[in-house]
């Protein structure tokens, strides 16, 4: 076998229905290690490619010299942009980003060429011998400097469809949302709070580097073995680059160790693609973890102006806000982020007056776009942050007045968009509330050490900086709103294909779709919806890859509803044709086949009574069914330009959080001891897998609170990528999490489902950061709170 | 160079390694056995955690050369012994049972500090497990059902009743390939 460790088919067999906790069906190659990662894949004669990135942040190319890396033993291939054969730039919206830097760089480690080598190390040592002559432009880093006159355009001679309506070149796109009589709704107000906040740079850091295999085909064309969220997508943007017709790029999924949105843009698989045309031999492409970190794009660091006016007992009468997003120096998805900072920027609340404007700029940062909660996240930690001002200007409990505002089924959105299904915004708040509170100082009754004191319970834990002194406590909350899907008229679908069969006497079911399985279980989901419907016990999962339909993208919380609901669709109209058969071959012998409801269950055609008519082996015979059928969730329409009105959104999703931190006064160290989650998930598909994706979503957004940010200075380079200086939470940073899970249906959606995946990153984030205020009473605008923020030093 | 050591009870040998390469590469890359995983490669994430004579490393921090002569436990090896062919450790069927795997790609690392830590611990308090795997990051799932699995393994370990069933069916991996670089 030339090729190892390529996807395989996951089978199972009965391990539960829509509902139940079934497991994973990849879990046990997960824990053997046997599972195939991306960066595990192996063919035979196989090269490694590796990029040269731009040292600057902004800077001309002046010239390019290959030759010395050429000559280096057991190189390949080096390309340049001189060497792209088709289309040289590329983009999930806007094709905006240069497949190599041609004339200029726009940020710091901006892909510049490309080396194929018999050994990663012989790769990355020639690339260091390509002699790239660098003349540095001036930087544009933010909104004064993008903005300002003759400032920089970084991308002169716009086409895209935002650029009419842009009010500088340097922004990406704007997006107001008003609605309401301000003038009259200010002279209602009587109580007024503003405040500014500011979000750092996030990233992703899933613990899978980006990777993948390049296998150049006889056909001319090539097969990408790759971890992706979406293998469609990339294949659109591959084929013009390489030059090849789509059928001739075929993309197979291969093992995802995280995605979180940092795989939504390309980063390797274009270069890996055009190295293995160029060499004729398959080439692997591993990012180090240091180039994972500028490799993929971030979540938009933000700055948020808000002004909240209320009715001396605490009703809302206007919101304003500003949301000023830096998307970077490309595209990427800024403008789909602008959309949700916009839309979802009031909060889940009540409010008929409101003025909010959120815009992403063209800077010379690093490239932002998708990561978890997707402009949601930024606004949250604003609105709420502002919920509390305004609770304690009116000395209301912050709660009391989260629920008194709080929007409910039927409200109206500031886009106008009717809340269509359950919205129980107050009824979270109330669960995390009603908890009780985990017991104070609990270093001096912890069990463990024998000696009823554990200072790992304490901020600074064995760093042994404190045995208690100085150490207090504070509590906060916030709740937050996402929407689920793609959204502003996108027509966003799924695919699914199902085959049933019966093989050795045993109906099997295979579903084949190309949803990109990252870690979320989109699989267990699948084969638990086709057990339900279809009533098999054994169900095989196809390699996620490209000679099925798209099933879209893994992110926007989407998956489960999407290809979820394309699976269980497809799979009732196998049902159909089953029972079709059955009726056609089997009718006469039972009057029960003329009945209605029947169904299918362990194995048999039943009746809705539950009485058995006949064994799938029976109606099938060796007949297979195989389908393969579109799922699309109801449409929505764009955002007006103006005023953003408009039913821009698919389903909505709702969390609440309540955090419990110990705050180390003196040295500003903080330990979160509780972070407690209510959602409402519509229906828990599977419970455990819906805890699971509400704990890691919490514990991101506890991240952003405390620790994680991409630190962008010294000519707008990035200064920490590693996980020594990249700090994403550990074991010790991580509270008990607590967890109350609502199922309150939402009728338009499979099963009544809601996605879950990250409305769970929203609130988390501002109710960490509300605790430590309660502990402190410091003011703290910014995430992530550091030390020097709490001792003022 | 030539390297050679044992690896989940079995002699190997690679040639042609390059000095510069480090134990994890040559199992990842030379010896076909990719279960041991390549996060960080510099110390920070325990992705790639591997016992070395019973010590509990990160492969990636140890070079090759240091591994001559010695006895390396993988991932791969963690159920050898302890039950039926193709069945699972204790701490494997804990981690499934628990959903404490999401995308999975921390969850080698994570097996080979629990078990250790439960070889030397078998009951371990929550701050016990807390501080031996707060090498190994996790991004998926915050840590509270890796938690549950740890003591999971150990509660099931103290009732006597480790199961080491087969679990799900899944498809034999090949578990023999040709090895690159051989």
């Amino acid at each position: 076998m030339d090729i190892l460790r390529t996807p395989t088919d996951l089978a199972q067999r009965g391990h539960g229905g829509v509902g139940e906790s079934a497991s994973r069906p990849d879990g046990v190659l997960k824990v053997t290690g046997e599972f195939a990662y991306a960066s595990d894949l192996w063919a035979r004669d196989m090269l490694w490619g590796h990029t040269l990135r731009s040292p600057h942040a902004h800077a001309e190319i002046v010239s390019v010299d290959t030759t010395e890396a050429l000559s280096v033993p057991g190189v390949h291939a080096v390309l340049t942009h001189a060497d792209l054969p088709a289309a040289t730039h590329y983009g999930l919206e806007i094709p905006d980003q240069p497949v190599l830097a041609g004339d200029v760089v726009r940020y710091h480690g901006e892909p510049v060429a490309l080396v194929a080598a018999d050994h990663p190390e012989t790769a990355r040592r020639a690339a260091a011998r390509i002699r790239v002559e660098y003349a540095e432009l001036p930087l544009v880093t933010d909104e004064s400097t993008a903005t300002a006159p003759g400032a920089p355009v970084l991308h002169p001679n716009r086409s895209d469809h935002y650029a009419d309506r842009v009010p500088h070149p340097n922004v990406v796109h704007h997006q107001p949302v008003r609605r309401g009589d301000l003038a009259a709704a200010k002279a209602r107000a009587e109580v007024v709070v503003t405040g500014e906040y500011e979000l750092g740079m996030q990233d992703q850091a899933p613990l899978g580097p980006e990777s993948g295999l390049a296998v150049p085909a006889e056909d001319g064309g090539v097969d990408l073995y790759v971890a992706t969220q979406w293998l469609h997508v990339d294949r659109e943007q591959l084929a013009p680059v390489l030059g090849l017709p789509r059928e001739l790029v075929r993309l197979t999924l291969s093992g995802v160790g995280g995605a979180f949105g940092a795989r939504e843009d390309l980063s390797m698989q274009a270069h890996a693609c055009l190295l293995a045309l160029r060499t004729g031999r398959p080439v692997k492409m591993v990012y180090s973890r240091d180039e994972s970190f500028v490799g993929h794009v971030h979540r938009h660091p933000a700055r948020l102006r808000y002004e909240h006016g209320a009715t001396r007992d605490g009703r809302l009468v206007y919101v304003r806000g500003r949301i000023v997003l830096d998307g970077g120096a490309y595209a990427s998805s800024s403008p789909a982020v602008v959309g949700n900072a916009a839309s979802l920027g009031l909060g889940p609340y009540v409010c008929d007056t409101v003025d909010i404007e959120a815009l992403a700029l063209y800077t010379n940062n690093p490239p932002c776009g998708a990561m978890r909660g997707f402009g949601a996240v930024q606004a949250c930690f604003a609105y709420e942050s502002q919920m509390d001002r305004l609770a304690a200007e009116l000395g209301m409990d912050p709660v009391s007045l989260r629920q008194l505002n709080a929007m409910s089924q039927g409200a109206t959105m500031p886009t106008g968009q009717p809340v269509d299904a359950p919205a129980p915004v107050a009824e979270l708040l109330r669960l995390v509330r009603d908890r009780p509170l985990p017991p104070p100082r609990q270093w001096e009754t912890a069990v463990g050490t024998g000696t009823g004191f554990d200072l790992r319970a304490l901020p600074g834990g064995l760093s042994n900086t404190t045995r208690g002194e100085g150490v207090v406590r504070g509590v906060g909350y916030a709740v937050g709103i996402k929407n689920v899907g793609f959204s502003e008229g996108y027509d966003d679908y799924s695919t699914a294909r199902v085959r049933l069969e019966v093989v050795n006497g045993e109906p099997v079911v295979l579903v084949h779709t190309a949803m990109a399985e990252v870690g979320q279980g989109g699989v267990t989901v699948q084969a638990q919806i086709a057990r339900t419907e279809l009533g098999v016990a054994k169900v095989v999962l196809h390699p996620a890859d490209t000679r099925v339909g798209s099933a879209g993208s893994t992110s926007a919380s989407r998956q489960t509803y999407m290809t979820g609901g394309a699976v269980r669709n497809t799979c009732l109209l196998v049902r159909e044709e089953v029972l079709r058969l059955g009726r056609e071959r089997l009718g006469d012998t039972h009057p029960g086949w003329r009945g209605d409801g029947l169904w299918l269950r362990d194995g048999a055609v039943v009746t809705a009574g539950g009485e058995v008519l006949a064994d799938l082996a029976q109606v099938l015979g060796d007949d297979v069914i195989d389908l393969e059928r579109e799922f699309r969730h109801r449409p929505t329409e764009p955002l007006d330009p103006e005023n953003g009105q408009g039913f821009g959104h698919v389903q909505y999703s709702f969390c609440a959080h309540r955090a419990v931190v110990e705050v180390d006064a003196e040295l500003g160290l903080v330990k979160v001891v509780e972070l407690a989650a209510a959602q409402d998930v519509g229906r828990a598909m599977n419970p455990q897998a819906v805890v699971g994706q509400i704990h890691g979503g919490s514990v991101q957004g506890l991240g952003l609170a405390v620790m994680e940010e991409i630190v962008v200075a010294d000519g707008a380079r990035v200064r920490n990528p590693s996980f020594t200086d990249y700090l994403i939470p550990t074991i010790l940073d991580t509270p008990t999490m607590p967890v109350d899970v609502l199922e309150l249906a939402d009728e338009h959606a499979p099963y009544g489902l809601r996605g879950i995946g990250e409305a769970p990153t929203l609130s988390s984030t501002p109710a960490v950061v509300a605790a430590i205020r309660a502990a402190t009473g410091l003011a703290l605008r910014r995430v992530p709170v550091r030390p020097e923020h709490l001792t003022g030093t | 160079m030539r390297v050679s050591f044992t690896v989940n009870g079995r002699r190997h040998e690679a040639d042609d390694v390059w000095e510069g390469e480090s134990l994890l590469f040559v199992l990842r890359e030379r010896l076909g056995l990719p279960g041991s995983k390549n996060a960080c490669e510099q110390g920070e994430c325990g992705s790639c955690t591997v016992r070395l004579d019973g010590e509990v490393v990160c492969a990636c921090l140890v070079a090759a050369g240091q591994a001559q002569g010695r006895e390396v436990r993988t991932v791969e090896g963690l159920a050898d012994g302890a039950g039926p062919p193709g069945g699972l450790a204790p701490i494997q069927q804990a981690f499934v049972d628990a959903g404490a795997v999401q995308c999975g790609f921390c969850t080698p690392g994570l097996l080979v500090t629990a078990d250790a830590l439960l070889e030397r611990q078998p009951s371990p308090s929550d701050a016990d497990i807390r501080e031996a795997l707060s090498g190994n990051l996790c991004r998926c799932t915050g840590y509270e059902k890796i938690l549950d699995a740890v003591r999971l393994a150990a509660a099931r370990s103290a009732a006597g009743a480790a199961p080491t069933a087969p679990g799900p069916e899944a498809p034999p991996a090949p578990r023999s390939e040709p090895e690159p670089g051989e």
